[in-house]
């Protein structure tokens, strides 16, 4: 089994699709790795030799930010966001979607868990 | 979608000359805008406009990393105070 990034790769998948298991890593991303290290993008994992692992390897270590580091700059953009005072930041800071979506309904991927509010009771006498 | 690349960022006319003047003359004014629309360029760091939100003039201090934006984006045009009766709890129970 390949260690790549402190990932294990599925080992019985396309060395194409295996390496999107690593974090900051796309089919696209893939496959320009794949070429500059100059190995198929059909092959399995599994069937990989320590040469072309150490290749990919390089390859990802030269070139590309993944996982922990690709991670921080992710948040460093949020946050800068969220400092500069953009709008963006504000519903980053509310949990809200920022690309200007309805959040009248749905919106649950960024709100989470619905939470219930206790609803207004029908107005049973007018005065 | 995004702007084509050809034309460059938009930046509004009268407002990217008013800078310039600004900066010619090692001045610092308040300039009271408009254009929401009008993307932030590094000539623009350091000033502080104020940025119409469609009610009153928001003060924005231009900081290094708000280049590549707009200055809509620092004004909110919507203040959100909470939802409507929900403080309103305690008037509504008593039957």
């Amino acid at each position: 089994m390949a260690r790549i990034a402190g990932i294990d790769l599925p080992k019985n998948k396309r060395v194409e699709i295996g390496l999107t298991y690593i974090y900051g890593i796309g089919r696209s991303t893939s496959r320009e790795i794949l070429e500059k290290a100059g190995v198929g993008p059909s092959k399995r994992i599994a069937e990989l030799n320590d040469e072309e692992v150490a290749k990919i390897r390089s390859v990802i270590q030269t070139d590309f930010k993944v996982e922990g580091a690709m991670r921080s700059e992710v948040q460093m953009n949020i946050k800068r966001l969220m400092d500069v005072g953009s709008y963006r930041g504000l519903r980053h800071r509310k949990g809200l979607p920022t690309r200007g979506q309805r959040t009248r309904t749905n919106a649950r991927t960024r709100k989470g868990k619905r939470k219930t509010v206790a609803g207004k009771k029908k107005a049973l006498e007018k005065k | 979608m995004g702007r084509s690349l050809k034309k460059g960022p938009y930046v509004d006319q009268k407002l990217s000359q008013r800078v310039e003047v600004l900066n010619k003359s090692n001045q610092k004014k308040v300039l009271k805008t408009w254009a929401r629309d009008c993307t932030v360029i590094p000539e623009f760091v350091g000033h502080t406009f104020a940025v119409h939100n469609g009610n009153k003039f928001i003060p924005v201090y231009v900081t290094e990393s708000m280049v590549g934006h707009k200055l809509g984006e620092f004004a909110p045009t919507r203040i959100f105070r909470g939802h409507p009766g929900i403080k309103s709890e305690k008037t509504t129970t008593p039957e």
